[in-house]
């Protein structure tokens, strides 16, 4: 196991760096209140998660999918029909049939 | 009798003979709604008064014709406001859904369509069913039709206060770690968390897709029953839908306990249960042992492992099941935000409540580079040996008993400030969703402060008749319990409850 | 002296597969449409919609990963992967990672310096994007989500080629495959085949891969010869300057023939895949493979020995006729239907081929009916039709697949060989050409020659030769 697990001398498994790089992925803009707050809560839960560690699980095969396993596959056969109108009904924002959002390049 | 009194069951039998009209039922349960849900906010939207006399006449019509071969034709019903409703607003208790109209209905919603039933309205619940109380709901909180000071539990906490308020027969609704179970055991009602698979996910949002599962919420073991066989079966639409046939569940009238066994985890009535519901739970066990059972303890030495593998699993999923929030196809933009990143980021941060930014957040860690094997990796191992943990108990045991919640449902603004203390609370019920087990949770008595305390019946995968019957079996030699009231019927619940523990963890019943 | 460097190159191309539907949904993959119509909840992500897998991926895939000595993951499983961007409507894309398809497999392609292995490391099957177009007027980008979740196969080569040429080389033995196998029609135009270039360079005699760049955006073989050029350039100057190369993605600009970095601080390039849990794994059986395999079509290797033994056909002729399945199939029926295998070739050697360089068309495009070229082939045997004629029916065949020979009939391009018609013009001739008669008498041999010219001439081309000469003769 890595040391970022086993911090025993009280290392922050989530320092500015790493909070910056959650942010990124999760797409979320937080404030510095409420940035402060989650980095905190997370420390916490992280670190009770950690009681994982105390489980030996060196040989265990990770369980993926509970059920028994079965092929499930559709035919390739066209379903549906023009489907434009239903897609675009809840868009925040459209133009001619198409999703618009801010310039990608 | 009065509508509102009757079971689901009792009212389509009377709506069947013709002593009550399908509008009469409805409007029964609207007009509770009308009166009442002020106080407990158990709704976000009630159907549109037009569209629902049309949806009346339509099943009326259709009883006279014979069309429904299903026992709850013309019975109404209430939809946890996270599972699809074609044309009506289904918005998961968020700012980020708050005017989304699904243009398609889940299939769980397809079959109480086809089965005659009407659906009154979309129950609050917390944000995107990440939540234990309810509070988490951006339109508001719902509150305990017991007292009103207290939670309803969650996230189901809508669909469980609204039956156990009277203001619908039954409901819908959905247990990732145990929405429907720990709800319903706050609201003093019976919920059911099918074997995951058995009823399709088509049309759920997802929060944690290998572990959420739609259930039935009712007033007694008979009515989830009946509800739990329209809903059930195959979907070629949900890939992860069992192929198995539902098999028909065994005539209720005829249930009993006898010779069946029953498990109980030591660690389940230990340190961390309140001292009532232990009792509680207690009494339900002399009770099903007066009535034939065979109880035993046994040990479940990765209780404590349950919760952190669950929230690990289920936050990973969430924070890519709820990446399809960005403001492009549907739900809140924020329209002011200079650029595609920053009309993501703002868009998430204003249309996401706290709880649910915590948990994209965690997520989002756990999963990302140079963490995956230590928490995601490692918490699909703890599953595993979880699961075979269960899979021994089954080997002896016909079902597995614990409480739904270590607590009765504890007061309104308490739980929140504490995120770690509420994930705690749902140490008996989160197992179930990482193994797939079904499992009912049914009243089995009240606390001093008038609060009822819900009992959970576990049954192996596939293994809901099993536990359908033996709820049903302990529902009728249990003391009677409707809304509010729980006379006396047994006489056996003076014995002093620590006694009788003591004895049988030394194992001389 | 100067160092000399070696180019290491390996390829992650993306074929779209030709099913009738997308991957996880019942939408067609249609190629054009009106936007969003194509589309329902689950390919443009709404919220509860559920992916379901169409089994023709899973046979296209197998058989992909047969025909290039690939193992086959006989239990495997879809991953998500995420990244935000608006072409992606759930913001994950479904893919593998952990437990791909196909790997380990290898084909030999034919370079200037002979025959050649190049290593396939993996092939997985996922979900194509949506299309973005950007709008000048308001200034923003429009997403159209017809191509979303139309399926695709990516094929991942180890670092195995070393020049341009063996990557086309490489990309046109692919192409083969898939085309040979139905699995797709691999238009680069239409963005069915596209490749992406991991590039690196090292001085030549190392051991050690240099650090490598990732070029995306390649829809052409000359933006791929272009882009392998240019970023080689690029980065043996940013070598011998003593400056460092940055392991990054890069887009291709074919207009402006230069590469440039796709990195921005919001792009965190960590796609934290996990297992998909809205799909059950796939289990592949041996009975399942062999099934597939069986019933693999005859390859370019063996269709070519056949075109050898039974329509005697040269090396050179069965290698250009057999490079396109679809081209090969129109041949062979058109051989059957005219009954002549040597002229049916010539005519795809000629024409066909012709027609389609002009046109700058891929043999994949051929559209015109077998049957239609054989009826020409026919009508020349019989003097119908004058070669030049039939070169005019056949670019019309090719166009818009007309029927031959009512096509000549309407435009007057049949033979004539109506005595009577003949004799007319003949004696036209003959009575504007007294001199001429008079040359012939006396033994000029070229006046004869002359005369027959007059008349093809007021015949315009139609007569047919041998009733002219026959008449001409019997009237001097």
């Amino acid at each position: 196991m890595s040391e970022i697990m086993m911090d025993d001398n009280g290392e922050k498994k989530i320092d500015d760096k790493t909070m910056d790089n959650v942010e990124i992925l999760a797409k979320l803009a937080l404030t510095g209140e409420e940035r402060y707050k989650a980095m905190a809560e997370m420390e916490k839960i992280l670190s009770y998660v950690d009681k994982l560690n105390e489980l030996d699980t060196k040989d265990v095969e990770p369980l993926v999918h509970v059920m028994p396993h079965t092929n499930v596959f559709r035919e390739d056969e066209i379903e549906n029909d023009d489907g434009a109108e239903a897609t675009l009904s809840n868009a925040p924002k459209k133009k001619e049939n198409q999703f618009m959002v801010p310039k990608t390049v | 009798m009065e509508i509102i009194g009757m079971t689901a069951l009792e009212l389509a039998e009377k709506i069947k003979n013709g002593e009550v009209t399908v509008k009469d039922a409805v409007e029964a349960y609207i007009k509770q709604i009308e009166e009442k849900d002020g106080q407990y906010n158990a709704f976000i939207t009630v159907a549109e008064k037009e569209k629902l006399e049309q949806r009346i006449a339509e099943v009326q019509q259709g009883i006279a014709d014979g069309k429904y071969r299903s026992n709850l034709a013309g019975v109404p019903i209430a939809v946890k406001d996270n599972i699809c409703t074609k044309g009506m607003k289904t918005t998961c208790a968020s700012k980020m859904l708050e005017g989304f109209v699904p243009t398609y209905d889940a299939t769980a919603v397809t079959k109480l369509e086809e089965a005659g039933m009407i659906v009154i309205g979309k129950t609050n619940m917390d944000e995107f069913a990440m939540g234990s109380t309810t509070e988490t709901s951006a339109f508001g909180v719902t509150r305990n039709p017991w007292n009103t000071d207290h939670v309803p539990g969650g996230s189901s906490g809508g669909s469980c206060a609204a039956v156990a308020a009277g203001e619908a027969p039954m409901a819908l609704g959905s247990d990732t770690g145990g929405s429907i179970r720990q709800p319903a055991s706050y609201c003093g009602v019976t919920g059911l968390k099918p074997t995951y698979g058995r009823v399709s996910r088509m049309g759920l949002i997802a929060y944690a897709s290998s572990l959420d599962q739609i259930g039935p919420v009712g007033k007694n073991v008979e009515d989830c029953a009946a509800l739990y066989q329209i809903i059930a079966g195959h979907d070629e639409k949900d890939s992860t839908s069992l192929k198995k046939t539902v098999e028909k569940i065994d005539d209720l009238a005829m249930a009993s306990l006898r010779g069946k066994t029953i498990g109980i985890p030591k660690e389940y009535i230990g340190e961390g249960t309140d001292d009532e519901v232990k009792s509680a739970i207690l009494k339900a066990v002399m009770i099903m042992e007066d009535a034939g059972a065979r109880v035993e303890f046994f040990s479940l030495k990765m209780v404590d492992y349950v919760i952190p593998a669950y929230y690990i699993i289920a936050c990973a999923e969430a924070s890519s099941n709820l990446e399809r929030f960005d403001g492009v196809k549907y739900g809140y933009r924020n329209m002011e935000a200079e650029g595609l990143h920053e009309m993501y980021k703002l868009s998430r941060a204003e249309g996401f409540g706290e709880e649910v930014k915590r948990r994209i957040l965690l997520g989002s860690f756990v999963l990302s580079a140079g963490y995956y094997d230590a928490y995601y990796i490692k918490a699909l191992k703890t599953k595993r040996l979880i699961k075979e943990e269960f899979d021994e108990a089954f080997k002896k045991y016909d079902c597995i008993l614990a409480p739904a919640a270590p607590t009765t449902a504890p007061k309104l603004g308490t739980s929140l400030s504490d995120p770690l203390q509420m994930y705690l609370s749902d140490i008996y019920t989160v197992a179930v969703n990482l193994c797939g087990f079904p499992a009912l949770s049914m009243p089995c008595g009240v606390d001093s402060k008038g609060l009822p305390i819900g009992v959970q019946f576990i049954g192996d995968l596939f293994n809901e008749n099993k536990i359908l019957n033996m709820a049903t079996a302990y529902e009728k030699v249990r003391e009677d319990f409707s809304c509010g009231k729980f006379s006396s019927k047994n006489n056996r619940d003076k014995e002093p409850v620590q006694n009788i523990l003591k004895i049988k963890q030394e194992g001389e019943v | 002296m100067a160092k000399q460097y070696e180019t290491v190159i390996g390829l992650e191309v993306h074929v779209e597969l030709a099913t009738k539907t997308k991957i996880f949904c019942g939408c067609s993959t249609r190629f054009g449409g009106a936007v969003n119509s194509h589309t329902c909840p689950v390919c443009t992500g709404m919220p509860g919609a559920l992916p379901v897998l169409n089994k023709k991926v899973v046979k296209f895939a197998i058989a992909l990963g047969k025909a290039t000595n690939c193992t086959i993951t006989q239990y495997c499983r879809f991953d998500r992967k995420n990244y935000f961007y608006p072409d992606n409507p759930q913001n994950y894309q479904i893919s593998q990672l952990y437990l791909p398809i196909c790997r380990d497999g290898h084909i030999d392609v034919e370079t200037s310096n002979g025959t050649k292995t190049i290593r396939i490391h993996e092939m997985h099957m996922e979900e194509d994007a949506g299309k973005l177009i950007h709008d000048n007027y308001e200034d923003c980008s429009l997403v159209d989500y017809n191509r979303s979740g139309v399926p695709l196969i990516e094929i991942v080569s180890e670092p195995d080629m070393r020049t341009a040429d063996e990557v086309i080389a490489y990309l046109e033995k692919l192409r083969m495959i898939c085309q040979y196998l139905g699995v797709s029609d691999c238009k680069l135009q239409e963005g069915s085949m596209r490749a992406d270039v991991n590039l690196s360079v090292r001085e030549i005699g190392s051991e050690k891969l240099g650090t490598r760049t990732e070029m995306k955006n390649l829809n052409s073989f000359k933006a791929i010869l272009h882009a392998i050029e240019g970023e080689r350039e690029r980065q043996i100057e940013l070598l011998e300057s003593g400056r460092e190369i940055i392991q990054e993605t890069r887009r291709w600009d074919d207009n402006k023939e230069a590469s440039f970095t796709m990195r921005s601080k919001e792009d965190a390039k960590d796609y934290r895949y996990f297992p998909e849990p809205d799909l059950q794994p796939i289990l592949i059986s041996d009975q399942w493979i062999d099934e597939i395999k069986a019933k693999q079509p005859e390859f370019q290797p063996e269709k070519a020995e056949r075109y050898k033994e039974e329509y005697g056909l040269s090396d050179y002729d069965t290698d250009i006729l057999t490079q396109n399945r679809h081209m090969a199939d129109m041949f062979e029926e058109t051989a059957k239907l005219c009954g002549n295998p040597k002229k049916a070739a010539n005519w795809f050697m000629g024409e066909v081929l012709r027609t389609l360089k002009d046109k700058a068309m891929d043999p994949e495009e051929l559209t015109f009916s077998p049957k239609n070229l054989a009826a020409i082939i026919k009508a020349m045997d019989e003097g119908k039709i004058n070669q030049g004629n039939a070169q005019k029916v056949f670019a019309q065949v090719f166009i818009s697949d007309v029927e031959p020979l009512a096509y000549m009939e309407e435009h007057g391009l049949m033979m004539v060989s109506d005595a009577g018609a003949i004799e007319k013009v003949v004696d036209e001739v003959l009575a504007e050409n007294e001199g001429v008669i008079a040359d012939y008498h006396n033994g000029k041999d070229k006046a004869f020659g002359f005369l027959v010219g007059q008349v093809m001439k007021k015949m315009k081309g139609k007569g047919d030769p041998a009733k002219v000469n026959e008449v001409l003769k019997g009237k001097l």
